[in-house]
């Protein structure tokens, strides 16, 4: 998060930085954190002297972290805070670096929270001052790691405000050992004044934070010193000398000789050649209050005292965008591993990182940032590439009052410098203020990194001309993006310009990549929104001064691809090992392994052996039980037996649907199970016809058999149509068929390639009496050609005429099995008839007549169980017991054997 | 055990033609072809198949009658540019189509084929005849794959067309700014479909497992749908933060880092990452439970 104009002006200077380190946030007690390891919070207000040698003090408020055995020495860490904020900001870091074992202080600089005391700017006696006080306080600690009695082992970290007080109290105080500035300047009148020209919106924003109360606004839990009666609107708690120096600038719009002196001395350029401590510089990408410039010169400066240096370049900064702030968090703290800790192991990174974008995710809506490294940090004008501008000189004016002005940045308004690495250009220039200058499209793709150079000339009806220079990167076609790298602009005072000035133009510095295609243009304006410039009406003159724009680059700098995280690559791995678990474990036994063929069984077209299926999740109520049976070639086998008896289970399971829990079906030999190719051999109609609505039953029965991977001419489909006899009707489409005209074709389809043993569950249904004789006339031809049929019915009276042989099923049990007339003989039954139905008297005695097993009335008569009687001993026996009989015959009817035979258990 | 010995002695010597059992030279069962065949002539593929061609003509009447779009935020910025070229349109229609619509399909064509098979009772006759399980799936996986990629190809394809011919043809602008040259435009919309059919590999996946397991086609495919909004829905939920990179949905519309300058691979490679390996699991459990089912329809 950045901070927006648009929003309360709090914690302005620390700005997005700032709002990094409140993660976390902190508590108001004793021990704070929950994380692994407890942390000590101490909050102390130190009393320190006003400035060096003075009696008069001024109050520090200050929190103290630390973690684990306080007998342990340990090197300690200064955290300090950015513009506007307060030492509140820092207590998530400061914990997180306890817990990694150093012995952490934040505190509130003068003018900011709960401290007293002016803002003086980090002036070397007062702020910096104060941090040698706090140096000394720290000294004393017991768990504080000693490099001299008196000189603790410390270092110093801190953002844009915070930053620059790291570096000037590396500068100043000799006990620092470390440091790892953020966002900072390292010459704020350079930062506040560019080449003299005024950066008005910016400092506006910084004074007007220092002179309003943030700490009323910012903090609601402290009760330290408030605006004292000296203060006024206007000066806040600015010292007064600062307060007057920017009131004076911004009046006049220029700076003057004493301000920049003023700020200058208070910079840490002022200190550079003492500052020799390994530093960290992390500097905003998008950042045109405290440029990449500033960070350069830093590097420089520090390097040439012989201290390591590393700069990163973060994607944010003050203009906003990502911070990056996890990422730098570690940095800083691996950094103070292995300056502090002396720790060589620890990896303080790449001497020179970029982040650079790697486009929009768009899931998430966040930019994605790639990392780009060098073992070296190249300074600004590296590896220059030469790129050729053309453009004739160009008269342009500057407009009375310096308005309407051209927009580059807008301080705070969010990550939208950041855009411009993805072809977004938000900048405007007016018509007749500027004076552009253009490349060729370029022939190759090129990576802007550093400050590109550019020597013009300028000439003016003034003495003192203020231009802004900024270098698009143009689009090819009309209308092309015109884009401005980070948003940035330089600005250039040039004196005497009335007389025509050769300049040397250090174009900001960014990291850009300019596509093939595009081209470069230099833009020289003479307003801008967020700079002063002259109010006086004024005509400038511009010309280039030699041809060529020199572009930095940074050749070695490697980008390292974003890092996908670790479950991309693993969660497929898993899948498929769990994929190809669920499908290595979990076949059933029965079904897998593949029981040799029976070479007696060749000739035998269905042999079942102990046949058992339970129903699903009952382990005792079976469907089929122990069935066995053998069925020989040329046979019409009836399957009878009421619902329930098991028949269709038992077909499902020769047809390989559903599995058996026990038992073997053989097929010719072969053992039956899903897809095995003996089923080829098998037509089957059972439970009713399935075809596909849409199609017609023609293309239903030839795309059955392709199915079935066989060659088209073993099909024998025009005997098969002839057997369903639909006609004409074969070329409709099946949803418009009758319930006889599917069944046809259903048993039509189970013919298709004459297979050697036919299954046909009820095939009579729902034909009309003259299909019923025709049906039956197919069935016993079929198997008088020598093929096997296996007919399953409820017409009784069909089966008897149709089989040769019959099996009854009752109670999922075999009940009988034999030739038809076997079976249908098979008990000496008698049907007499009489008269007059008997009553219970007669039938008594009849049934307790000597060898009658039982009598039963039935419809037609009487039905006589006989067990060792004769037929005439019956008659003889019937006629003595005065029971009229009309007739006498034996029971021949299967209907009747077959409820003989499955007893009453089936009603 | 009983034995049927009464057999006739006169058999016939047709019966013989086979002694050996069950060596009929049976090609591929079930072949891709005769599958596609039998899914092809139904009215729902037809259906679906109009309805891929309409939706990006229908879009462009949109455009027509209520003029060029206006602007939006996000995502729909991509709106804002829809009417500027033929790669245009069809990268608009993709975005248009690529949450829910093109997901319909998918889940139809999947979901549906086993079950409708059973529900029609000619599932039974198909493992009869015999097609070994596996196979039958391996088949009906296939035939539904390529007919859910032609629908899916089909959208960007027609509205390509029909944009090219309606705002002609040229660059893909970029709704930041910026444009895509044709050639790299088209790689880009191909590169976006790849993404796409990768990415409804897990509803594919879920259809076709219902499949396995309902004789209810409607059941199948409303599931897969309804795993599309329930998705939707967590994806929406912002407090459930990393969690929802997992869900399988969510990051259905990653492919729209492909337009811009830099494309962006990251989301695309989690959204394939997360769909595979769904799919992988639930593919792995169709073939498992089919296999071991008892098939009582």
């Amino acid at each position: 998060m950045g901070f927006s104009l648009l929003r309360p002006r709090r914690a302005l200077f620390a700005g997005a930085a700032a709002a990094a380190l409140l993660v976390g946030g902190g508590t108001w007690t004793a021990v704070a954190g929950h994380g692994p390891a407890s942390v000590q919070r101490t909050d102390q207000v130190l009393a320190l002297p006003e400035a060096p040698g003075s009696a008069a003090t001024v109050k520090i408020d200050t929190s103290y972290f630390t973690s684990g055995s306080s007998d342990v020495r340990r090197p300690a860490v200064l955290l300090a805070h950015g513009f506007g904020g307060s030492k509140n900001d820092l207590t998530g870091e400061a914990q997180t670096l306890a817990r990694e074992g150093y012995a952490v202080m934040t505190w509130s600089a003068r003018g900011f929270g709960a401290s007293g005391g002016d803002i003086g700017l980090n002036d070397p006696k007062a702020e910096v001052a104060d941090v040698s006080g706090l140096i000394d306080w720290l000294a004393e600690r017991p768990e504080v790691q000693l490099d001299a009695p008196g000189d603790p082992r410390v270092g110093v970290a801190g953002a844009s405000y915070g930053g620059a007080v790291a570096l000037l109290a590396a500068g100043y105080d000799k006990r620092v050992d470390a440091i790892a500035p953020e966002i900072t300047y390292w010459n704020l009148s350079d930062a506040l004044f560019p080449d003299g020209v005024f950066k008005k919106l910016w400092a506006g924003i910084f004074f007007t934070t220092g002179s309003t109360d943030q700490s009323a606004a910012s903090s609601t839990s402290q009760s330290g010193p408030r605006i004292t009666a000296t203060d006024d609107a206007t000066c806040g708690r600015f010292a007064p000398d600062l307060c007057a120096m920017y009131q004076r600038v911004a009046v006049s719009g220029k700076p003057d000789a004493a301000a920049e002196q003023l700020l200058a001395q208070r910079s840490p350029s002022a200190a550079a050649t003492r500052i020799k401590v390994p530093t960290l510089l992390v500097q905003g990408q998008t950042d045109s209050l405290f440029p990449l410039d500033q960070a350069d010169r830093a590097a420089a400066a520090i390097r040439a005292n012989g201290a390591p240096v590393a700069v990163d370049w973060i994607a944010g900064g003050h203009d906003g965008g990502d911070m990056e702030s996890s990422r730098i968090e570690q940095r800083t703290s691996a950094w103070f591993d292995r300056y502090l800790k002396r720790d060589t192991a620890a990896d303080t990174g790449p001497a020179f990182r970029v982040s650079r974008s790697g486009g929009v995710d768009s899931t998430s809506g966040t930019v994605t940032l790639q990392g780009a490294s060098a073992d070296a940090y190249p300074g600004l004008e590296d590896s220059p590439e030469a790129v050729s501008l053309s453009g004739p000189p160009q008269t342009f004016a500057n407009p009375p009052g310096g308005a309407p002005p051209a927009v580059s940045v807008v301080p705070g308004i969010g990550g939208l410098g950041q855009l411009s690495s993805l072809g977004v250009g938000l900048s405007v220039d007016f018509p007749g203020q500027s004076a552009e200058f253009s490349s060729q499209p370029l022939t190759r793709s090129l990576r802007i990194t550093g400050s590109p150079t550019v020597r013009i000339h300028v000439r003016a009806d003034s003495d003192d001309a203020v231009l802004f220079a900024k270098l698009y990167d143009v689009a090819p076609g009309t209308g092309g993006a015109r884009v401005l790298p980070s948003q940035l602009v330089t600005p250039l005072r040039v004196t005497g310009a009335r007389a025509g000035a050769d300049v040397l133009v250090r174009l900001p510095a960014v990291d850009h990549q300019v596509a093939a295609g595009h081209r470069l243009e230099l833009v020289l304006s003479s307003t801008d929104l967020a700079y002063a410039s002259p109010a006086a009406p004024a005509s400038y003159t511009v010309s280039l001064a030699g041809n060529d724009l020199s572009v930095p680059t940074d050749p070695v700098l490697s980008t390292a691809a974003a890092p996908l995280p670790w479950w991309v690559w693993a969660l497929p791995l898993l899948a498929l090992a769990i994929a190809a678990a669920l499908l290595l474990t979990g076949r059933r036994r029965h079904w897998s392994g593949r029981p040799a063929a029976d070479p007696e069984l060749v000739l035998v077209p269905l042999r079942i052996q102990g046949l058992t299926k339970r129903y699903a999740g009952s382990a005792d109520r079976y469907a089929v039980r122990d069935l066995s049976f053998q069925v020989e070639p040329g046979q019409v086998l009836g399957l009878l037996g009421p619902n329930g008896a098991g028949k269709t289970t038992t077909l499902r399971m020769l047809m390989g649907l559903i599995r058996p829990d026990e038992g073997e079906i053989r097929v010719f030999g072969q053992s039956v199970r899903p897809g095995a190719p003996v089923l080829s051999r098998v037509g089957a109609f059972v439970e009713g016809p399935g075809f596909l609505p849409h199609l017609s039953g023609l293309s239903n029965l030839e795309l059955y058999w392709r199915a079935t991977g066989r060659p088209d001419e073993e099909a024998r489909l025009d005997e098969a149509l002839a057997i369903a006899g639909l006609g004409d009707a074969v070329e409709r489409a099946v949803r418009t068929y009758s319930q006889g005209m599917r069944q046809r074709l259903a048993i039509a389809q189970a013919m298709l390639g004459l297979p050697d043993l036919l299954i046909l569950d009820e095939p009579l249904n729902g034909l009309d009496p003259p299909q019923i004789r025709e049906m039956r006339e197919v069935i016993t031809g079929y198997a008088a050609g020598g093929r096997t049929v296996i007919v399953s019915s409820h017409l009784l009276a069909e089966v008897e005429q149709t089989c040769t042989h019959l099996v009854v099923m009752d109670h999922g049990q075999l009940a009988q099995a034999g030739p038809v007339a076997d079976i249908v003989g098979s008990e000496d039954a008698v049907l007499v008839g009489t008269v007059l139905p008997l009553d219970a008297d007669q039938l008594g005695k009849v049934a307790a007549l000597p060898g009658v097993a039982s009598a039963e009335q039935v419809a037609d008569g009487l039905l006589v169980r006989l067990a060792g009687a004769s037929a005439a001993d019956l008659t003889a026996d019937l006629v003595r017991l005065e029971i009229p009989v009309q007739s006498l015959g034996p029971h021949r009817r299967l209907e009747d054997a077959f409820l003989t035979l499955i007893g009453g258990a089936a009603r | 055990m009983s034995t049927l010995t009464d057999t006739p002695s006169d058999l016939p010597a047709e019966t013989a033609h086979d002694p050996a059992g069950s060596r009929r030279a049976a090609r591929r069962t079930l072949p891709l072809r005769v599958e596609a065949v039998r899914q092809l002539r139904r009215r729902r593929t037809a259906a679906m198949g109009a309805l891929v061609v309409l939706l990006p003509l229908i879009i462009l009447i949109a455009f027509q009658v209520g003029g060029s779009p206006g602007g939006g935020r996000n995502q729909d910025a991509l709106l804002t540019v829809a009417t500027a070229s033929g790669p245009n349109f069809a990268a608009t229609c993709l975005f248009l189509s690529s949450g829910f619509f093109l997901v319909v399909p998918v889940a139809l064509f999947f979901g549906d084929t086993v079950a409708s098979e059973a529900g029609w009772s000619s599932l039974r006759y198909l493992l009869a005849a015999p097609v070994p399980r596996t196979r039958l799936l391996v088949s009906k996986l296939t035939v539904a794959l390529g007919f859910s990629t032609v629908a899916t190809v089909l959208v960007p394809l027609v509205a390509l067309a029909a944009g090219t011919a309606a705002y002609g043809w040229g660059p893909l602008q970029l709704p930041t700014g910026g444009a895509l040259p044709t050639g790299t435009a088209v790689v880009r919309l191909l590169t976006a479909l790849g993404f796409i059919l990768l990415s409804q590999l897990v509803t594919a996946a879920l259809a076709f497992w219902l499949s396995t397991v309902t004789d209810a086609p409607l059941g199948a495919v409303g599931g897969a749908l309804g795993l599309t909004i329930l998705g939707n829905i967590l994806g929406a939920i912002t407090a459930l933060g990393g969690v929802r990179d997992f869900l399988p949905t969510y990051w259905a519309y990653s492919w729209v880092d492909l337009l811009q300058t830099d494309p962006q691979w990251n989301g695309m490679a989690k959204g394939v990452s997360v769909s595979v390996s769904y799919a992988l699991v639930l593919f792995a459990l169709a073939f498992r439970h089919f296999r071991a089912k008892d098939v009582v329809s």
